[in-house]
């Protein structure tokens, strides 16, 4: 297993910080803000999908969730913007503990999780979408006011500062999980839940505690983005497009990893800017590039561009890790 | 409250709405009994197939009804390449990784005809796409008609072919005992592959019959895909008699939820339905226990 | 430690087990032991929680365990090996070995150095970085066996942990589950080895199409006319019998 020092993290995270003030376009920096929260969504992803093995397809529940509480709470309760995000982030983990407790309660796994979670983010979308409180069709536009107590910046490079310091608590999270007795749960009971059992693992409490960590993080990237874009509607929150770019980030970068859904949303959005900007216009081109890497990173790199790129450095002699 | 005409009407074309619904869930469902496979791209097939039929009908006049004649021997050729050559190696035989390389494809797929067709949705009009029916006092769209009538005469075909052909039989043979099937000299990919080309083939038939009475856009398939997977989930993944009186099911529920919550609501039911039959009841209604 | 009381699983028709009881005392080894398809693996997963009886009940350290959850059950001191290896694949051995032993405490640096000890116990020493996919069938099933003793069990319910290994690979876990017994864990086995059984067992039961034919000191239980034919079949200790005055 890969598994980074804490260190390198930090390194990996004051160098991403730096990359604004070295003067970057605003295209670029933009680019980057919106890595950041993918990289957050599919960090929420890995943890559910990548360590404990239950690929959901509908991650766009706790995504809408914490966008929706975000916009909703600022625009019609007047709540402050970092109270909306700690009660946003909250919701992702309340929206998640109902999912999981219905479906581990059901004993679903893989494709039937899949399904149901993609079903469950339909739903919520389609609720959205049709109800008055959260704006209808119309969706919700934020007010535009600059300053930190409002979590907008003037300077979007701060904005940057906020998401990836989010994306650093994901990493972080994910490295405790390979330091933990709950992550050593987790990847047991992806590998084999009725051994687990056997061990004394309770596989119904571990499944609930990591859906609840996963639509956690998740939501607070959905929070992140209706606080940047300044606008959401249900098409956006709960739409099966942000479902589809956390499993590829994640996957594409190494599921079960701790810098896969950094490293995947980085190299998946940089490319798929780069494809727009070549393909001149040309709808759906991004996308396409997308489902092309899946495809061929499944085919070809089922562990991820992480462990790829293990695999063709320094293949560093396994060493056993005892006290 | 509307009058009971109304309701009548409704519910029988929405019946008859499942049946093509019911068409596109028997291929799924064959493909889930022999290949143990969840399809994802199911839906961009759908797609295709309705473009391929647009095409024939938008470009070279052909009648909607007789292009199912040429686009479903393209469409079977199209699923038998994609699953010998590209899911089935792509994926190891993992659960996950054909979950995923579906999801891949459907992806690809549907950002392939966003680039060639933009994101414009598409119509043909037939003189008889808005012909009725009269039944008694009732009035009964005409294309659904059609589409209730060769759905019930495919699933027949299909049951023929599965009964009392030798490929039909290989692939009831895979589905049973894959092990014992590839000892006695089948050749599994084959046959894996000849099952997900008769998939596709229904869906020919099925956007044959969708048509003269529906449009087509690069996300129509994704609108789908729930959906099938719904009637294939309720009528017990990989019966085909389940996915028949499941789509018929789900035909009815649409049309009395959008009769009685709109259209955009009405969606919701169908959801639903798929949520509590996949945590109550996941082996559906007609389903072997898993 | 252990009483089963007629216990009973079907199987959409097939009776599994039918009315089994068997008990296990403090501190020693019993058998079980029966012909292919008799019921034993069946039994077991009852006794650990992992299928729920039709009928009868699971009475463990003076308490009704039979409806406990199997992680419940492991927690109370319960441990099994699968007659099927079923290791964590993604995992290496001290890892698989690591999760049992989380059982008993939080800190990852304990629960690793309680796996590496372990592993040396059941001789997986040095193998401890190995992926647990590329163990021998004899590594899987030493795998097995020291995942269980992580937990640090009371009772050890072991599933034909000898079939599949060779003459050799047989005498040397022989000590090893006697070694166990010695440091106070109970054990019940199913095995098919008679030697092995001879050797180790207390007490032995055995089970024939899903009911208990016999039990006692293994010697007597192996003379028993009933468990001849129920291994070799109907009238089969009469042969044997008219061989022996024969010979
Ligand atoms: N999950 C199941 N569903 C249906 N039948 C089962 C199931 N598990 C076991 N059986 C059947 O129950 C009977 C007892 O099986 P079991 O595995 O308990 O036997 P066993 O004594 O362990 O045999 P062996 O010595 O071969 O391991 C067999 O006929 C088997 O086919
Ligand atoms: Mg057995």
């Amino acid at each position: 297993m890969t598994r980074p020092r804490l260190t390198t993290l930090a390194i990996i995270v004051v160098a991403l910080a730096v990359v604004p003030f070295l003067g970057l376009s605003g295209a670029l920096l933009n680019l980057m803000i919106f890595m950041m929260i993918i990289a957050l969504a599919a960090q929420g992803w890995n943890i559910l999908g990548g360590y404990a093995g239950l690929s959901s397809f509908g991650h766009a529940a706790f995504f809408g969730a914490g966008a929706y509480a975000m916009a909703v709470l600022q625009t019609r309760f007047g709540v402050n913007a970092w109270i909306a995000l700690v009660i946003g982030i909250a919701l992702g983990a309340l929206v998640g503990a109902f999912i999981g407790f219905l479906s581990f309660r059901s004993g679903l796994k893989g494709s039937y999780f899949a399904l149901i979670t993609l079903a469950f983010a339909e739903v919520a979308r389609i609720l959205a979408n049709s109800w008055n409180f959260t704006g209808g069709a119309a969706g919700i536009l934020l007010k535009l006011q600059t300053g930190l107590p409002y979590l907008q910046f003037a300077d979007r490079r701060y904005f940057l500062l906020v998401a990836l310091g989010f994306v650093a608590i994901g990493l972080v999270v994910s490295w405790w999980l390979e330091h933990s007795r709950f992550g050593a749960y987790l990847v047991a009971l992806r590998e084999n839940e009725q051994a687990a059992q056997a061990l004394g693992v309770d596989v119904f409490a571990v499944k609930m505690k990591a859906i609840a960590i996963s639509g956690a993080l998740t939501a607070a990237a959905g929070c992140l983005y209706a606080q940047n874009y300044l606008f959401i509607d249900a098409n956006v929150a709960f739409g099966s497009w942000i479902s589809i770019e956390a499993l590829f980030a994640a996957i594409v970068g190494g599921s079960g990893t701790v810098l896969g859904p950094l490293l995947g949303a980085i190299v998946l959005l940089g490319l798929g800017d780069l494809t727009k900007s070549v393909s001149g216009g040309i709808p759906g081109m991004d996308l396409l590039v997308f489902g092309i890497i899946l495809v061929l990173s499944v085919a070809f790199s089922p562990n991820g561009l992480v462990m790829l790129m293990k695999s063709l450095g320094l293949r560093a002699p396994a060493k056993a890790k005892e006290a | 409250m509307y009058s009971p005409q109304i309701v009548v009407e409704a519910l029988l074309n929405g019946l008859m709405l499942g049946a093509i619904y019911a068409l596109i869930a028997l291929g799924l469902t064959l493909i889930y009994g022999v290949l143990h496979i969840v399809n994802f791209a199911h839906g961009a097939l759908l797609t295709v197939a309705m473009f391929m039929v647009w095409l024939a009908c938008a470009r070279y006049g052909l009648d909607p009804y007789l292009a199912i004649l040429f686009v479903a021997p393209v469409m079977f050729a199209l699923g038998y390449v994609l699953q010998r050559f590209i899911i089935g190696p792509a994926s190891h035989g993992k659960d996950n990784g054909i979950l995923l390389v579906t999801l891949g494809l459907s992806i690809i797929i549907e950002n392939a005809l966003l680039a060639a067709f933009q994101s414009d949705t598409r119509t043909i009009t037939t003189d008889y796409s808005f012909r009725v029916v009269e039944l008694g006092p009732l009035l009964l769209s005409f294309p659904r008609v059609i589409g209730f009538g060769v759905t019930i005469a495919t699933t027949l075909l299909l049951w023929l072919v599965l009964h009392q052909t030798d490929i039909g039989k290989a692939i009831r043979a895979v589905a049973k005992e894959k092990l014992g099937a590839s000892l006695v000299g089948i050749s599994v990919p084959h046959v894996y592959a000849m099952t997900f080309a008769i998939g596709c083939a229904c869906l020919a038939v099925a956007a044959g019959l969708l048509m003269p009475s529906f449009y087509v856009s690069p996300k129509t398939g994704a609108a789908f895909v729930l959906v099938a997977f719904t009637i294939v989930v309720l009528g017990g993944m990989g019966s085909i008699p389940g996915a028949l009186i499941g789509g018929l099911l789900i035909g009815v529920v649409e049309a009395a939820s959008s009769l009685f919550l709109g259209d955009s609501l009405g969606q919701i039911g169908i959801f639903l339905i798929f949520i509590v039959t996949l945590l109550v009841r996941p082996t559906g209604l007609f389903g072997a226990r898993a | 430690m252990l009483e089963v009381n007629s216990l009973t699983k079907r199987f959409s028709g097939l009776v599994a087990v039918d009315q089994a009881s068997l008990s296990v005392a403090k501190g020693s080894i019993t058998g079980l032991i029966g012909p292919n398809g008799a019921g034993k693996t069946t039994l077991f997963a009852m006794v650990a929680g992992f299928l729920n009886p039709d009928g009868g009940s699971v009475r463990y350290d003076g308490r009704d365990i039979t409806q406990l959850a199997p992680h419940v059950r492991a927690r109370a001191g319960i441990a099994r090996t699968f007659q099927i290896v079923q290791p964590f694949e993604g995992l290496n051995v001290q890892e698989n070995i690591a999760v049992g032993a989380y059982l008993h405490t939080a800190d990852a640096n304990e629960a690793m150095r309680q796996a590496a000890e372990i592993a040396r116990r059941v001789g997986l020493g040095a193998d401890l970085a190995k992926a647990s996919s590329d163990l021998t069938v004899a590594g899987r099933k030493r795998l097995e066996v020291a995942r269980a003793l992580a937990t640090k069990p009371k009772l050890l319910l072991l599933d034909e942990v000898l079939a599949g290994l060779n003459p050799s690979e047989i005498r040397d876990v022989l000590p090893l589950v006697r070694d166990i017994r010695d440091q106070g864990v109970t054990i019940l086995m199913i095995e098919h080895i008679m030697q092995a059984v001879m050797n180790l067992c207390d007490k032995v039961y055995v089970l024939s199409q899903g009911r208990m034919i016999a039990e006692g000191e293994p010697r007597a239980v192996c003379e028993d006319p009933h468990v001849i034919e129920a291994y070799l079949g109907h009238g089969a200790a009469e042969r044997l019998r008219a061989e022996q005055a024969h010979a």
